[in-house]
């Protein structure tokens, strides 16, 4: 191993140390440290994301590990925003489980070894080290989901998704053998070189399909969504909110790369099925969500609405429909942290709520959060000026772009679709009277993240450039420019 | 421009200033106002007259170009010849009256500005329509008034019937207006123009042309005048036509007076006369002409007859009295026709004004059933209502005479079928007014009481700015027939009318030697009817009760108003409500938002429970929707693909 390339890996290796810092640290100290190892994990996810710009400044693709990781503008955005997002849902984990009463100090040091893994897929440049990050970033998912040992619901829903995840992960790891079988090579480099030589067997389709399903569950694509909803609802609340937002981002990523990356060339054979899954994930995350009376289940399936607008882009297979990708995933994280942010905060007399008719006249109750959680409604259902909207824009002028019009109608009917049951939350907040006020205890933290989220959603117009630039740079970077 | 365009804009002016500014000025300016508009206006009128009718120079203002379509081109243009004339003394002078009447009338009521407004803005209209120098001018005035029209009379707009009125006056006209815009349509199709000038110079040659209307091939000038015939008939209330005007007596007294006596409903005698160049090349719309009027004049005769209301016995009456114009028109004698347009708006205005009064006086009873035993009480009033009456009944020497004479002269010197169904229905339709306004005048104001005593101790007579309007309407009643005589029908008439008139025949030369029977029989039968009047209602009160169980059926038949209401709801207004109805419920309701919007909305609603419950939260199911998944995606590429 060279010193170039631990400069290249510096983050990772960095998180890995302090995690390791700190698991020894919690054992020493037991669970009353959770606080302190909460902030420290904080401000060693910000330090990670200060060094990915400190040492990697160039964006220009720097390969490491004998060609297993790869460094470049790309992993830097995704991984900018996987930190944030990890952090973001640490921070607002504090209180919460102090409240709930789920003190383990395991609990910011898993999400930051599943943040290592989110890196590491981001920053995959073969199938071996693709599946290792993959399941370095599940392995504490599952946990987590399950972390209130004590309650049914959690450990069902951390059960679901381990079982289903190693059902993914098999799919996965039979694809990859079968891409292997086909081309020779695990490297993404090398498959790419094969596929472009070769051409592409029904073999390496077979394989491309079953790591796209693996991949595909990472995301919480229909019709691999069904652990979702179930996950969402029984895992603790800001479990879900770290769920909803860094390891999409990731994995989203991960499949743009692979996508990309290895079998750019093979287009015609991995474009359809994405169309595919992005009309199904669309459509069901629009109609099934209107039945939901519980906000976490409906976020759920809202969040697998959005993966299919995103994979709008990705099917485009373009150059702009990757930077939509991109800018989409790091709008959603802002919409999306603030919604669980408000979530976080439903409570009733010290108890948690999670009923969407628990909201009814929270514009009298609590006027402040009842704005933000509109502003993120009308984001999230695609409404100018806001945030939501531009996000949407891209993707689908993408598409149009790429010629898949039919795509772009149909991405604009389930968004119309799905405008329903964003808009009835606002005129539940705003119309229905309020049976119990929501307790307006909102911790301090909470309340800034829920305030500057909101600041960003609706005022991403008038400032895009830092996002879209971005965005352009990390999408370009992958397509070899 | 010159200084005559003024009496179109005065009482526009008016309008505009008591319209928008009513509530800061007050309600007395807004009278003033109005009323010194239309001053103004009538005295520039009078000098019309003078100089149009009497010195026989006739002009016309270009104001500016309405509409250059292609060769579609509109002017607005003041036409001022005798026809205009005469309109313009007519108008004016009745609306002056009833300006100031309006005064006295509305002092009760809290929207005096909005009332005077509307009065300006009607005669505006009006005036439009009679100055107008083309078609579409006339019919922008037309439409107007229509307007004008509907306003007035859903004026207590608080009041269900008045609304209803008010509409079913609109959407009657509308009936009318199509034939009305059709007709404009087809001369404009014929000749290339809409400007009379243009068009009565060209009405000859187009004489046998033909052209296809609804699939018949028909001779255009008569489908032309047909269907300029059916716009005056909505307008005028003309049978099969006239179930609006009626009910139009919801709107306050004096617009009753003003629109639906003297202007409005006189325009469509108005259109026949100003077309008459286009009509005498028709002679089958002609004959449709005269037997539509012929059937009115008898149609509604027997209508008044039984009706209770004061006002409508007074509408009916004005119906009948169109019937008689028309009828006249429809036998070339348009001066007759134009005659007893002139005189009637004197008479009848009175009439209905003093009629007004008396209701004023009975506490805004309308009943004549409850009326009775008042002469005494408001002695001036039941003697303008005389002199309204005889002048009517075509008692000599009063107004009506003259010009109901020389109608009925006409018909019968028309020396058609056409004409001797017209005179004898004009004979009998002359006995009969005779009869209903005397049962008018003795129910209203002889006999007992029948009112309550509170309304009784009330009873007064109406102060003068009321009364002043009907001294003068009463100088017109009575004068207005001999004086207009000599210039309207008798040897002066040709040098009157100028070039405003144009006859092929003068029915109205050979309507001056008709047998003495002829010229004597409609005073006969109107002083028959006054007697017959008398001997039922006054000597022997039981007769009517008798003859109506005696002639039920008939009876019934007159009462009902020829069951035209109950035919027209039956056959128009039921099957559109049906209409609209299933439109609305099948085709709106069930087609359009139960597939559209809702059907849309409920089936993703299904689709959503649907698929929410697919979430079963067994996690064999999940793992087999997954297997599912990737076996689809395999077998869609193998099949799409690589196949």
């Amino acid at each position: 191993m060279l010193i170039s390339d631990i400069q290249t890996v510096l983050p990772e290796i960095f998180l890995a140390v302090v995690g390791m810092g700190l698991l020894i640290y919690g054992v020493f100290i037991g669970d009353k440290s959770m606080r302190q190892v909460s902030w420290l994990t904080v401000f060693a996810l910000i330090t990670a994301a200060a060094m990915l710009y400190v040492f990697g400044s160039t964006g220009e693709p720097e390969i490491a590990m004998n060609g297993l990781f790869i460094s470049d503008a790309f992993a830097h955005y995704a991984k900018l925003f996987i930190l944030l997002g990890a952090a973001l849902a640490v921070v607002m984990s504090v209180d919460f489980m102090e409240r709930e009463q789920i003190i383990r100090f395991e609990f910011p040091i898993l999400i930051l070894y599943a943040s290592l893994g989110m890196m590491m897929m981001v920053s995959a440049n073969d199938l071996m080290s693709l599946y290792i990050a993959l399941e370095l970033q599940s392995l504490p998912l599952y946990v987590v989901a399950s972390i209130r040992r004590d309650s049914l619901r959690s450990t069902e829903a951390g059960l679901k998704y381990f079982v289903l995840g190693a059902l993914s992960s098999g799919m996965l790891l039979y694809g990859c053998s079968m891409i292997y079988g086909f081309t020779g090579s695990t490297n993404f480099d090398a498959i790419a070189a094969a596929v472009a030589a070769g051409g592409v067997s029904t073999g390496l389709v077979i394989g491309i399909v079953f790591l796209m399903a693996g991949l595909a569950f990472k995301v919480s694509a229909a019709p691999f969504h069904m652990w979702t909803p179930d996950v969402y609802e029984g895992a603790p609340t800001p479990v879900t909110a770290l769920f909803a937002v860094a390891p999409k981002i990731a994995a989203i990523a991960l499949f743009s790369r692979v996508m990309i990356s290895p079998f750019g060339e093979a287009i015609e054979a991995w474009q359809q099925v994405v169309i595919l899954i992005s009309i199904l994930s669309m459509a069901l995350g629009s109609i099934a969500a209107i039945a939901q009376t519980n906000i976490k289940r409906l976020m759920a399936y809202s969040s697998i609405g959005h993966m299919g607008f995103a994979l709008v882009g990705l099917a485009a297979g373009t150059e702009t429909g990757i930077r939509g990708v991109m800018i989409y995933m790091a709008i959603y994280l802002f919409m999306n942290v603030g919604t669980f942010a408000i979530i976080l905060s439903m409570r009733q007399q010290g108890r948690m709520v999670e009923g969407i008719n628990d909201l009814a006249g929270l514009s009298k109750t609590s006027p402040g959060m009842a704005l933000a959680l509109t502003i993120f409604m009308f984001s999230m259902a695609g409404i100018p000026p806001l945030a939501g909207f531009f996000s949407k824009l891209y993707v689908f002028s993408a598409a149009i772009e790429a010629g898949l019009v039919t795509l772009a109608i149909l991405g604009v009917i389930a968004s119309v679709i799905g405008a329903f049951y964003y808009l009835r939350i606002i005129k539940v907040m705003y119309f229905d009277a309020p049976v119990e006020p929501i307790d307006d205890d909102m911790p301090r933290e909470t309340k800034a993240i829920m305030a500057v989220t909101a600041f960003v959603t609706l005022f991403f117009f008038i400032w895009p450039s830092p996002i879209v630039d971005g965005a352009a740079q990390a999408a370009s970077v992958l397509f070899g420019g | 421009m010159s200084i005559y365009a003024l009496i179109v804009l005065l009482p526009l002016i008016g309008a505009f200033i008591a319209g928008f500014f009513g509530r800061s000025i007050g309600d007395r300016a807004s009278q003033i106002v109005t009323c010194a508009g239309m001053a103004g206006a009538l005295i520039l009128s009078i000098m019309v007259f003078v100089q149009v009718a009497l010195g026989g120079d006739a002009f016309t203002i270009r104001l500016f170009t309405w509409v250059i379509s292609g060769d579609f081109v509109v002017d607005w243009a003041l036409r001022f010849d005798t026809l205009t004339a005469v309109m313009l003394i007519v108008v004016n002078g009745v609306s002056t009256m009833v300006h100031v009447y309006s005064i006295g009338y509305m002092s009760h009521d809290d929207a005096k500005p909005r009332f005077m407004a509307y009065l300006s803005l009607f005669t505006f209209f009006m005036l439009m329509l009679v100055t107008a120098d083309n078609l579409l001018q006339l019919f922008f005035g037309w439409e107007g008034v229509g307007l004008a029209s509907y306003l007035l009379i859903g004026f207590w707009y608080h009041k269900d019937s008045a609304n209803a009125a008010a509409m079913k006056a609109f959407i009657v006209n509308r009936v009318g207006d199509v034939g009305f815009a059709l007709g404009i349509m087809a001369i404009f199709f014929l000749f290339g123009t809409v400007s009379f000038d243009e068009i009565f110079a060209r009405a000859p040659e187009m004489v046998g042309q033909q052209f296809s209307f609804i699939g018949i091939e028909a001779d255009a000038l008569t489908i032309a005048a047909i269907l300029l015939f059916i716009g005056a008939m909505g307008k005028s209330a003309q049978f099969m036509l006239h179930t609006w005007l009626p009910d139009a007596m919801e709107g306050p007294t004096p617009v009753s007076a003003l629109i639906h006596a003297a202007t409005m409903v006189t325009a469509g005698v108005f259109l026949v006369c100003r077309m008459s160049p286009l009509f005498e090349y028709a002679p089958l719309a002609l004959d449709i002409v005269a037997f539509v009027g012929a059937t009115t004049a008898i149609f509604a005769a027997t209508v008044g007859l039984t009706q209770f209301d004061i006002k409508r016995v007074i509408a009916y009456s004005t119906c009948s009295q169109l019937g008689y114009m028309f009828f006249a028109a429809g036998v070339s004698a348009y001066g007759a026709a134009m005659f007893h347009l002139f005189t009637h708006a004197f008479f009848k205005a009175l009439l209905f004004l003093g009629a007004g009064a008396v209701i004023h006086a009975m506490s805004d009873e309308q009943d004549m059933r409850k009326m009775g035993g008042i002469w005494k009480k408001i002695p001036i009033t039941y003697a303008m209502m005389w002199i309204g009456s005889l002048a009517l009944a075509g008692v000599p020497f009063f107004a009506g005479m003259y010009s109901k004479d020389i109608v009925i002269e006409a018909a019968y010197a028309a020396h058609s079928t056409i004409g001797q169904y017209a005179f004898w229905m004009g004979v009998i339709a002359a006995f009969l007014t005779a009869f209903y306004s005397w049962r008018l005048i003795i129910m209203t104001f002889h006999g007992k009481p029948r009112a309550s005593a509170e309304v009784m101790s009330h009873i007064h007579e109406s102060p003068n700015v009321m009364l002043i309007p009907l001294y003068v309407l009463a100088v017109g009643a009575v004068f207005s027939g001999y004086l207009g005589y000599g210039y309207f029908v008798g040897d002066e008439r040709e040098a009157f009318w100028g070039a405003s008139l144009f006859v092929l025949n003068d029915t109205i030369e050979a309507a001056h030697h008709v047998p003495l029977w002829v010229k004597l029989l409609p005073i006969v039968v109107g002083l028959v009817g006054i007697g017959f009047a008398y001997v039922c209602y006054m000597f022997f009160p039981i007769i009517p009760a008798i003859s109506s169980s005696l002639f039920g059926p008939i009876y019934r038949f007159f009462y009902n108003k020829w069951y035209f209401d109950e035919l027209y709801d039956r056959i128009f207004v039921k099957p559109s409500l049906y209409l609209g109805f299933g439109f609305w419920k099948a085709g709106d309701g069930n087609l359009i938002d139960g597939v559209g919007p809702d059907g849309v909305a409920g089936l993703t609603k299904d689709l959503s429970g649907w698929v929410s419950r697919l979430q079963s939260g067994y996690l064999y199911h999940y793992a087999f929707v997954m297997l599912v998944g990737v076996v689809i995606f395999i077998t869609w590429y193998l099949l799409t693909l690589a196949g």
